[in-house]
């Protein structure tokens, strides 16, 4: 035994340790990080959406700061893992793993969070209604065709009715001001509501037109709906009121909206996927036993094949596992449906080249040379065969994943990650591993033992390199 | 020792005869029966663009639910032209009724209120309804994804290329291993391609991103087998005794490679069948292409790749019209 085989042998048991412990870490945690898998969208459901802006002056930085915006909506949500991410000139991808109302995360993603106050001219106009106003006389939502909503004839009315004059800016909201609140200041019946202030301009006028309309109704418009109209009991000194809402989710979206400021841009929803948890336990399930199958039947199949080589490569391969998967929850890796199938996929990939080495191992021991000499020829002579052909895959791997990239869809991201690292470490655990444990085998090899590798010299012809050697 | 290498025009024969087929659903059925050029591929929503909705119905059979009935409510609520499709699945361990339908994509200025209105009309219609799955592609993203397709294939197999010219530098005529490899890496393909068309044509298979993924995996390990192959033909030239003809090296590196090439096919089936029986329904197709694709990779890259080189060595096209059978024996010719 050389002390190079016993440093190999140290490095192993390191790196399959640190591996070891991150997947069965104590409270999931290593190094203070979380280790926890990270399941896609399609393993434990949620919505993934593409946002597109429909402003062709839209400028890069415009797109990034609403893709900030947007992620501060997205953490007020309190879902773990989300994505914001812009994606070429103009997009916005989202993906909102967990949540379980898609079309109100939506809601919260794509809303403007433009807060007006508009003088109705003494009347009350529904709740929902959309508004032309002086700040927006021509709103998005009214360009959508909406044929069987029951907002819809008012929708109609509105969209050549009149404009309602903006009493405030949307600009001039103090963000730092917005709160969640109480309406009647908490006391019985009181419902959830939102504390705002306004600043500059629409402070002044939101004074001067709530002091002088007092027993009149004003509008509270967000992103052109009607929030309410409720009736003026007081002038609004400085600006700051509360706006009364129904229930606190309605409060959480509002107050989101406002708080972590407009969307600079308006922005349309080009693309969504939403899966449900339950399909996507359904899936994680029927992975994980194809997962384990596959990995017994190929670890079988080596045993059986290649003797103790192929125990040995199957230890290897049990190493393999434990280091991807470690890797996944150390970096982290995000598994998804075809994640997981280029890891399944990778271990077919890992034993690749340990079946060249041993193809190789038996055809040199056939020629006349000793164990240990075909061995160090079965790793040497299958070197350049192993680098060259996973060279292809990792090309490809790394195609996929820039496809993958522009195509902003994560599932053909997944699989290219995870088939590119399922190369790098098979290569490690294939050579590294394999090697150094056979080298420490070799000295329990003796000519009696021979069925150990599965060889023998019956049909050894001449020592003659070029001989084609029938090594099966 | 058999000799391989003697039948080549059997397999190449072989392949022709596999491949055919394919390309006439890709290419002249759609010729025909739809009587302008297009490719005989059903794209999915990826590509095309539109929605797919994914909805189960707890406790009915599909027999309650019939597809006339879903595409009525569909039409209704201003989805025209929907696409159905039944089956039968579980949810929490009881039978459910299980439907996919293609519309157009969601409004991209009001997608909810859409979706609203479906499912509103459904539980009117049918009662209790699940979604599952709901998926929406505008035309802006579907376009740009085929063009991105196309690219990624098309620069997969250029870097391949290049590697590939490079890895062999040392070797005699190295742009003939890359070329050779790309050619069995476009059998590869157009199999692929052709069987994504019968399939297509009779039980709806359709084209999506994954199915892109499983082409260019596929692509990759059939230049992975072929490398292979080529690695130990690169290596037998080198000790090559005088005399020794082109045809036999070839052969040899073949035979010598042959155990490794089956036993790696082996365990990736393996692998795959596990997946294919256990993976789950929506990867189901993807790993189908991936096997069917991953064998004839294996194929191509013993009896079409390797063979094609000893072509290339004799210039055999230049008597493939002057005689009846190219493939007969001719006089070795020392290379």
């Amino acid at each position: 035994m050389r002390s190079r085989d016993l440093y190999s042998l140290l490095l192993i048991a390191i790196v399959a340790g640190v591996a070891l412990f991150i997947n069965f870490a104590p409270s999931q945690s290593f190094l203070g990080r979380d280790v926890r898998f990270r399941l896609g969208l399609d393993l434990q459901g949620g919505i993934q959406v593409l946002l597109r802006t429909t402003s062709a002056a839209a400028t890069k930085d415009e797109v990034q700061t609403a893709a900030g915006v947007i992620e501060r909506r997205v953490n007020g949500l309190g879902v773990g893992e989300t994505v914001v991410q812009v994606a070429g000139n103009d997009r916005i991808i989202v993906e909102l793993p967990g949540v379980e109302n898609p079309e109100q995360a939506v809601e919260t993603l794509r809303g403007t969070g433009r807060l007006e106050f508009i003088d109705p001219q003494g009347q009350y106009i529904p709740t929902g209604t959309v508004v032309r106003t002086t700040g927006e006389p021509n709103p998005a939502k009214l360009a959508s065709t909406n044929p069987l909503t029951g907002t819809n004839t008012v929708t109609n009315t509105a969209a050549t009715g009149p404009i309602y004059q903006s009493i405030t800016d949307g600009k001039d909201l103090d963000t730092s001001a917005v709160q969640p609140a109480f309406s009647q200041g908490g006391t019985l019946g009181s419902k959830p509501a939102v504390a705002f202030a306004f600043k500059g301009n629409s402070a002044l006028g939101l004074e001067k037109f709530t002091s002088a309309s007092v027993g009149k109704p004003m509008c509270i418009v967000l992103d052109s709906a009607v929030v309410s109209c409720p009736v003026i009991n007081a002038a609004l000194p400085n600006g700051s009121g509360v706006i009364e809402t129904n229930s606190t989710v309605d409060r959480d979206r509002i107050l989101n909206e406002l708080k972590y400021g407009a969307l600079p841009i308006p922005l349309v929803v080009e693309t969504s996927r939403t899966v449900s948890a339950t399909l996507g336990q359904d899936s994680v399930r029927t992975s994980i036993t194809a997962g384990i199958a596959g990995l017994i039947v190929v670890a079988l199949f080596m045993v059986l094949f290649y003797r103790l080589p192929g125990f040995l490569a199957a230890l290897a391969l049990m190493i393999y596992t434990a280091i991807s998967f470690g890797i996944y929850r150390l970096i982290p890796i995000t598994l998804t449906l075809p994640g997981i199938a280029g890891f399944i996929l990778s271990i077919g990939l890992a034993v690749d080249a340990n079946v060249l080495i041993f193809a190789r191992l038996r055809e040199e021991y056939r020629r006349g040379r000793d164990i240990r000499t075909a061995l160090e020829l079965g790793f040497e002579e299958s070197w350049p065969a192993i680098r060259d052909s996973n060279a292809s895959t990792i090309i490809t791997s790394i195609v996929l994943f820039l496809f993958g990239n522009s195509f902003g869809v994560s599932i053909i991201k997944g699989f290219a990650i995870t088939l590119f690292l399922g190369i790098v470490v098979s290569l490690f655990t294939a050579i590294v591993v394999t090697r150094t444990f056979l080298r420490l085998a070799t000295p329990v090899f003796s000519e009696q033992n021979a069925w150990l590798f599965g060889i023998d010299r019956r049909n050894t012809s001449a020592v003659d390199p070029t001989a084609p050697a029938e090594a099966v | 020792m058999e000799n391989l290498v003697r039948h080549r025009y059997w397999w190449f024969t072989i392949s022709l005869l596999i491949i055919l087929p394919g390309l006439y659903f890709l290419l002249l059925n759609p010729l025909i029966t739809g009587g302008g050029f297009r490719v005989g591929l059903r794209p999915s929503i990826d590509f095309s663009g539109g929605a797919l909705w994914d909805l189960r119905f707890p406790g009915k059979a599909p027999a309650d639910v019939t597809t006339s009935a879903i595409v009525d409510v569909f039409a209704k609520s201003g989805f025209e032209g929907a696409q159905v499709q039944l089956s039968s699945a579980t949810l929490d361990g009881k039978p459910a009724a299980e439907v996919l339908v293609r519309t157009r994509s969601l409004s991209a200025t009001d997608p909810n209120s859409e979706i609203n209105v479906v499912f509103a009309a459904l539980k009117t219609a049918f009662g209790e309804v699940t979604r599952e799955r709901l998926e929406s592609v505008g035309p802006t993203v579907s376009q740009e994804s085929t063009r991105s397709a196309i690219i990624a294939v098309l620069g997969a197999s250029l870097f391949i290329l290049i590697y590939l010219t490079w890895a062999f530098r040392k070797a005699p005529h190295p742009v003939r291993y890359g070329v050779c490899a790309l050619i069995a890496m476009l059998h590869d393909v157009l199999l692929v391609l052709g069987v994504a068309a019968i399939l297509g044509t009779f039980f709806g298979l359709e084209v999506d991103a994954l199915f892109l993924t499983a082409l260019l995996t596929i692509l990759s390990f059939s230049v992975h087998d072929t490398i292979v192959v080529f690695d130990r033909i690169r290596e037998n030239l080198i000790n090559r005794r005088s005399g020794e003809i082109f045809d036999n090296i070839v052969n040899h590196s073949i035979v010598q490679t042959l155990p490794r090439s089956i036993n790696t096919q082996i365990t990736t089936l393996f692998t795959l069948t596990a997946l294919l029986l256990f993976g789950g329904q929506s990867i189901r197709n993807f790993i189908a292409i991936l096997l069917i694709g991953l064998i004839s990779g294996t194929y191509s890259s013993i009896f079409n790749a390797a063979q094609l080189l000893v072509v290339w060595e004799h210039r055999e096209w230049q008597r493939w019209f002057r005689r009846g059978d190219p493939g007969s024996d001719q006089p070795a010719i020392p290379a």
